[in-house]
């Protein structure tokens, strides 16, 4: 099966068809159908514009190896293996082992929050990866870092550092989408896994949810 | 193709938390309203988001947000089960005070206080951040939003635990997660295109 046919979301949480937990997911049938519609916009896209599809899947496997999950982390991982014709995949790797670091944190504008303020890893692209990966891809990358431990850190001098890598104004709006859409996709995925794994189920009104009924007698998680 | 970004020395930056309403102000130039095209619009969802210049600004790669709006309407608007309207604003309201979007957690806690009528409430979680114990059903949503923000993920069976204790079913803690996941999107996008004004004068 394809990327396309199947739900990422389902497949990374272990999500089985006709299961309990794909019953529950069925209750908002509008943001399972569009998680889904946001992956493929993002990483089999229509009209792919100025990013490429290892720019995407190397950001991506970035971003996920940044939270580390390995099981998203793979899967993108192994998209990236098939995009990369430069071999940059090891390098990528390498790169979210150097930015490992816990959020979010950052700075507040001057205030009665400054005390909030809290300081932490400020994330540049080694020398050697940015030789490989070029400066497009590594502006992408500490970009990427900012948006995924330090949101309130971004700034407009960030913005200016990918246009002058070469981004474009779409081509930041995608980026950015991107990582903000795999913050999304990997706490869904990890929420799910974790209520998969808990003891025991929890439904009001089980009666009524007719739904249920076959997932509830099919053991499945 | 703008080549520089867009700066306002004299904005105001709001510098604390609050449910008043605000302003944002694009780092980047917005896709201009009068080239829309049907794509464009199809992206927007609904066409009052063309007087946004957040949104035009997303509809710059229109495909993605069509999709994102969708995702986010049924996970806050869907009401046919689940988790009450309130609750899934404090969700999101909790993820932005964290991640420190002033923005978002002034709009997502206006609506906290609308479906909840608990303006004090939501106002302590503004003020006294993440560590604010309310009740035990809204503490146990906001812990456990908090756990789902952190990276790398914090959010263990302890999270799922307390918020069936505290009253929550299976539907109810997805609605949780979804919330708290979805806002880790949008608090991303709107700390990093633009900035917040503070409240006109009135």
């Amino acid at each position: 099966m394809s990327a396309s046919t199947t739900d990422v979301i389902d497949l990374l949480s272990g999500i089985e068809p006709d299961s309990y937990l794909q019953g529950i997911r069925d209750q908002r049938p509008q943001a399972r159908e569009n998680a889904q519609k946001s992956y493929q916009a993002l990483f089999e896209p229509e009209f792919p514009g100025n990013v490429t599809a290892l720019e995407r899947y190397a950001v991506a496997t970035f971003v996920a190896g940044l939270h580390r999950q390995p099981t998203v982390t793979d899967f993108y991982a192994s998209a990236l293996r098939r995009a990369d014709r430069s071999g940059i995949a090891d390098a990528v790797d390498a790169e979210a082992a150097r930015g490992a670091t816990r959020g979010p944190y950052g700075s507040y504008p001057k205030g009665p929050l400054t005390i909030e303020n809290k300081d932490g890893l400020v994330y540049r692209v080694s020398d050697d990866a940015r030789a490989l990966l070029g400066h497009r891809l590594a502006a992408a990358f500490e970009h990427a870092h900012l948006l995924v431990f330090r949101p309130r850190d971004a700034s407009p001098e960030a913005l200016q550092r990918l246009l002058d890598a070469g981004w474009s104004t779409t081509d930041i709006v995608t980026l950015s989408q991107l990582v903000s859409f795999l913050a999304f996709q990997i706490r869904v995925i990890a929420g799910l896994r974790t209520l998969a794994a808990a003891p025991d189920r929890k439904l009001a009104d089980v009666g009524s949810k007719t739904l249920f009924t076959g997932a509830l007698a099919s053991g499945h998680i | 193709m703008t080549k520089s970004t867009i700066t306002y020395a004299d904005n105001l930056e709001p510098v604390s938390f609050t449910q008043e309403e605000l302003g944002w102000l694009p780092w980047l130039e917005p896709f201009p309203a009068d080239e829309l095209t049907e794509r464009h619009w199809a992206g927007l969802v609904d066409a009052s988001r063309a007087k946004s210049p957040y949104f035009l600004l997303l509809a710059r790669d229109p495909d993605i947000l069509q999709a994102r709006t969708k995702t986010d309407k049924d996970i806050f608007y869907n009401t046919s089960s689940g988790l009450p309207r309130a609750e899934r604003e404090l969700s999101a309201t909790a993820t932005s005070r964290y991640n420190g979007c002033i923005f978002c957690a002034s709009v997502h806690s206006r609506f906290a206080t609308q479906f909840s009528k608990r303006k004090d409430d939501v106002q302590r979680l503004l003020d006294e951040g993440i560590g604010v114990e309310i009740d035990t059903r809204w503490s146990a949503i906001i812990a456990a939003s908090i756990a789902l923000t952190a990276t790398p993920g914090e959010f263990e069976a302890q999270h799922i635990e307390r918020l069936r204790a505290a009253g929550l079913d299976d539907i109810e803690i997805v609605d949780v997660i979804n919330g708290s996941a979805f806002f880790n999107w949008a608090n991303r996008l709107m700390l990093s295109l633009g900035e917040p004004t503070r409240p006109a004068p009135r």
